[in-house]
């Protein structure tokens, strides 16, 4: 057998391997920690959560720089806050720690196999055990940044303000 | 647009309006009793400040060491981080530590803290070759964890032995301090308190001791107490030969 028909026949055998090694490796789909009462359904969290899954280690990647180097300390896409919310106590108030499986970030790391050392050096449960978001303030990661983006009046909040009797 | 929004708006304008008038008539006219200067979350700190602290060594009392421990646990390292626990004192995080320093000629005895001087032109940034070691435009001196990979040149190059390196995995620490193995650090002049118009803990706890020792302030700005004490009696840079323009000053060296 020459050299290529011996690595046409390994790439055919791998293709044909494929499926069933896929189907062998099916591992149960992770139970993913709900986030704490306020930042769920009827809040939501900073972004739709499909974004999120996709985009969360751009937007802490975007963020780490921006509050390091700049000092912007801006609560979205914090990694504290994202602690806060998502990394939920058990029934006996313990905080899972990041490699356990109850962990909100290792959940889906461990399933996935993606290595992440944001916790070597980051704290990676709540400081503060009662922790809770207040709501409908502009300091707000969610809803409050609707209208107060960055602690400023929105475009549409200033106009509605300005030019609202002119309608 | 609805009437109902506008005139939910008008009413809100209107409250604040009068709310405004109330606030300003409590004085008078024009006049507030403080000038606030908070930086908003979302705006860059800029090089219109540069903060600096002042430590007056003839009110530094011996023996006493509140800036160190309000330091750890502001922090996390020292006597706060119990899982250091395999690295001998001299491996151990110091980010700030109480110097004693004696004139042999009148056995004059003087106590100061020294920790990170941050430096208008730090050795520390010149040496690091990831830029993991930087200094903010508003002059305090960090390094960026995220791209530090542990060479600790900058630990090398700094005359104050300000820098120290973790040698083991950390467990428990800060949410204001993130720290961990195989990355340098050093005193961040409480970066996170700073960003919030805050003071840092050393600084804190010297004043809540009523040793009043420590002033913290933007040497920029003219009217700062920092900048009125250096005036008016003047203040010394370490190793003020090597022209590293440091942010720490010290008077009655």
């Amino acid at each position: 057998m020459s050299l290529r028909q011996l690595i046409q026949t390994t790439i055919l055998a791998g293709l044909i391997a494929l499926p069933f090694t896929v189907q062998a490796g099916d591992a149960p789909t992770p139970e993913i920690p709900k986030a704490k009462e306020k930042a769920t359904e009827e809040y939501g969290c900073v972004a739709p959560t499909d974004y999120m899954r996709k985009n969360h280690m751009d937007e802490l990647m975007h963020k780490r720089d921006k509050t390091l180097r700049k000092g912007i300390r801006t609560r979205k896409f914090s990694l504290a806050e994202c602690i806060n919310c998502h990394v939920t106590p058990d029934e006996d108030g313990q905080f899972a720690s990041f490699g356990e499986d109850e962990h909100f970030c290792s959940s889906c790391h461990n399933y996935a196999s993606v290595s992440v050392d944001c916790f070597s050096c980051h704290r990676d449960t709540p400081e503060q055990t009662d922790y809770q978001h207040t709501f409908n303030t502009g300091d707000n990661p969610h809803h409050g940044k609707i209208a107060l983006e960055g602690n400023k009046l929105s475009v549409e909040t200033l106009q509605v303000l300005t030019e609202g009797d002119q309608q | 647009m609805t009437n109902k929004t506008y005139n939910a708006d008008l009413s809100r304008r209107h409250f604040f309006s009068k709310a405004a008038a109330a606030a300003g008539m409590a004085v008078a006219p024009g006049v507030f009793l403080r000038q606030v200067h908070a930086r908003p979350a979302e705006q860059a700190a800029t090089s219109e400040q540069r903060w600096g602290i002042l430590i007056d060594t003839n009110k530094c009392a011996k023996g006493c060491d509140s800036c160190v421990t309000a330091c750890m646990d502001e922090n996390g390292w020292g006597r706060a981080d119990a899982s250091e626990d395999k690295s001998g004192p001299h491996q151990k995080a110091q980010w700030i530590r109480k110097v004693t320093i004696k004139d042999k000629q009148t056995g004059h005895v003087q106590s100061l803290p020294l920790m990170c001087q941050h430096c208008e032109n730090p050795p520390c940034v010149d040496v690091c070759p990831t830029g993991a070691s930087m200094k903010r435009a508003d002059g305090i001196v960090l390094v960026d964890k995220h791209i530090c990979i542990g060479c600790r040149y900058c630990m090398m190059a700094c005359p104050y032995k300000a820098r120290s390196f973790v040698h083991e995995d950390l467990e428990d620490q800060k949410v204001v301090a993130p720290r961990g193995k195989g990355t340098v650090e050093s005193c961040t002049m409480c970066v996170h308190r700073v960003d919030k118009d805050g003071t840092p803990a050393c600084v804190e706890a010297c004043n809540a001791d009523n040793h009043n020792a420590m002033y913290f302030g933007d040497l920029k700005d003219p009217n700062s107490e920092i900048s009125r004490q250096l005036k008016d009696y003047g203040g010394e840079q370490l190793r003020a030969d090597l022209g590293l323009n440091t942010g720490v000053r010290y008077q009655g060296l």
